[in-house]
This record gives C-alpha cells, sequence and structure tokens, in this order.
C-alpha cells in the first residue's frame, strides 16, 4: 500500500471512558446539569464523567470539548480539500506553516499511492465563494513556493451522508 | 477567518457570543451553562434557550467532545473513481458499512470520498476490502499519518 507508517499510539481508553466520549459526541445535554444526565446514561457519578472528560483532555484523546459550528449554515459555503504535492523532507516544516494560516481549519499528512495519487499534504479551505478559496490557495501556493510541485483543489459537489466523527459505544 | 462577511440576519450578539467562545474549554462544572451565564452577563435560562434555538436552526452541528483521530481507534480517508451514473447506487452500499460518517461527491477523478472509523485499522482496513470486492472498484486508501493543525475551533469573526 504505502511505505509510512501512520502513527499509532497506546494510550489507557476503557469501555467507560468509550461511553462518555459516545454519550457527550452526539450533543450535551442542553439541561442545567448535562454530566449529571451522561452521568445517568453511563452509570457514574457526575463527578467522574466530568474528571475523566479532563483526563482524556489531558491525554490528547479528546481535542476539545465545545461548539462545533456548522460552517455551512453560518455562510461558509465553498469548502475546497486542497491538495499538495511538497517534498517529503520538509513536510514537517511545510505542514506546521500551513497549518498555522487562520483559513485553514484542518491540516495533515497523507501517503502518495503513485502514480494515481501524487498529493501528501492536505488542507481544508474554507470560503463564502470558490474564488476566495482559490484565493486563499494561491497564498498557500506563493507560501510553498518551490516545495508546491503541483496542487489541486476539490470541492464538494454533492453530500452523500454525514455524521461527524464519532466513536460508537461499545 | 478575515471578517468581511455578513452574519446570519438573525443572529444576535449573544448567539455570536455562544458560537464564538465556547468552541474550546467548555467548562467542565457542574452548571456550565450558569457559568457561560456569568461570564456573558446573562442568566442561565437564556444561555441555554439559545444554545437550543442555534441547534435547531442548524448553526451548531453539536455541542461536545471532538476526538483526537488514531488516539483511541482507527480512521481513514478513502475515495473511489466511480462512473457518475453508479455515484448514488455505490454511495448507498458505502454508508451501509459500520462506520463510515462523510460521504461527499467532489469535483474530481476520484469522485467519490468518505471517511471511515472502527476500533483499530485491521478493521477499517477489512471494511475497505469488503468495499473493494462489494463495488469492483479499487479504494484509495488515505490514513492520517500526521496532523499539523490542532482543530482547536473555527473564529467567525462578523462585521
Amino acid at each position: 500500500m504505502n511505505n509510512i507508517s501512520p502513527k499509532s499510539q497506546t494510550i489507557a481508553f476503557d469501555d467507560l471512558d468509550r461511553a462518555i466520549v459516545a454519550a457527550t459526541q452526539s450533543g450535551l445535554p442542553l439541561v442545567k446539569e448535562p454530566y449529571e444526565a451522561v452521568a445517568h446514561i453511563v452509570g457514574v457519578p457526575a463527578s467522574e464523567v466530568m474528571q475523566r472528560l479532563q483526563r482524556m483532555l489531558s491525554d490528547g484523546i479528546i481535542r476539545r470539548v465545545g461548539v462545533v459550528p456548522n460552517h455551512y449554515a453560518l455562510g461558509f459555503k465553498a469548502n475546497g480539500m486542497s491538495v499538495w504535492n511538497v517534498p517529503e523532507d520538509s513536510i514537517v516544516e511545510l505542514g506546521q506553516k500551513i497549518g498555522a494560516l487562520d483559513f485553514v481549519t484542518h491540516c495533515y499528512r497523507r501517503p502518495r499511492h503513485l502514480p494515481d495519487w501524487p498529493y501528501n499534504l492536505f488542507a481544508m479551505v474554507h470560503g463564502k465563494t470558490r474564488d476566495e478559496v482559490f484565493e486563499k490557495v494561491e497564498k498557500i501556493s506563493d507560501l510553498l513556493d518551490d516545495a508546491d510541485q503541483g496542487h489541486e483543489v476539490l470541492f464538494s459537489t454533492k453530500i452523500l451522508k454525514k455524521t461527524g466523527l464519532r466513536i460508537k459505544g461499545s | 477567518m478575515d471578517g468581511n462577511f455578513n452574519k446570519p440576519e438573525r443572529l444576535t450578539k449573544l448567539q455570536v457570543d455562544l458560537l464564538n467562545d465556547f468552541q474550546r474549554d467548555f467548562p467542565l462544572c457542574p452548571r456550565p451553562y450558569e457559568k457561560i451565564a456569568e461570564l456573558l452577563g446573562v442568566a442561565e435560562a437564556e444561555v441555554i434557550a439559545h444554545f437550543q434555538q442555534l441547534t435547531e436552526q442548524k448553526y451548531i452541528s453539536r455541542l461536545g467532545a471532538v476526538v483526537t483521530p488514531h488516539k483511541a481507534g482507527w480512521s481513514t480517508l478513502a475515495a473511489l473513481s466511480v462512473p457518475e451514473g453508479e455515484l448514488e447506487e455505490i454511495a448507498e452500499m458505502i454508508n451501509a458499512c459500520p462506520g463510515v460518517n462523510h460521504n461527499y461527491e467532489r469535483s474530481h477523478e476520484f469522485n467519490l470520498w468518505f471517511v471511515i472509523t472502527g476500533a483499530d485499522q485491521q478493521t477499517v482496513e477489512t471494511t475497505l476490502v469488503e468495499i473493494e470486492a462489494a463495488t469492483g472498484y479499487d479504494v484509495l486508501n488515505l490514513p492520517l499519518v500526521e496532523a499539523y493543525q490542532l482543530d482547536l475551533g473555527f473564529p467567525i469573526k462578523w462585521h
């Protein structure tokens, strides 16, 4: 398949953690004591729910707890997945530069699949219109300079399914 | 984001604050909405009502935990190149597989893109092999190798 092994780390994550994440991912209840409501679902005290969420945040299992805005409904109708062919030996430095741009929400290194797929860096660019996305993609290209060995922008033209990244409760 | 964007008309200042200021560091205390209410100088009931409304109006996808890829489980981004006429049918076949949670048509020769999650790498890759067998098309398997952006939220600034 490819010669890059994606990083995998072993981190303590038990069934209760899984149940808590599953219960909060589908939406924290909009009641006065939401962690109490989650506690009822998973069968432990609310204090343990909060403690475990805090621990999972510290361990990096959870990236954040909070509002997940719907970019599309808020007017950012043109979301382009920009894909880049950049030299592997400078990809970390380049990825960090692009990831720091305020119009990029996700910046990931992924494996190439030659000859079909030469791109190894993905950056999701949000904009109100396609033209705005293209302008921003040009900014990335300028920033990469010679390291831009080819890029494309893929717009979503139809949503075939969208439920959000979830961990299923076991 | 840059700010030359007119906010949706119906959004109040309070709603914009709720959308913007609590994408991370949502309070982990027994009464988080009360805490937010204190910070914004409004009533707890008002905070709950507005979150409810923003969710119903779909400005908020959800309020909760955002997991880090590959920390607990496995996921990948996968793509297929399929004839336009077969797109819907193949999308349905893929959507029926366990762990598929985003599926988009995109403007490219690889026109069908989906995200698939599972308990571990092997589970996910087994499903991809099944998808190849069921659809008759090769799957481009593009798992995350490294993230350069932490997705700590999305500042929405309006004039």
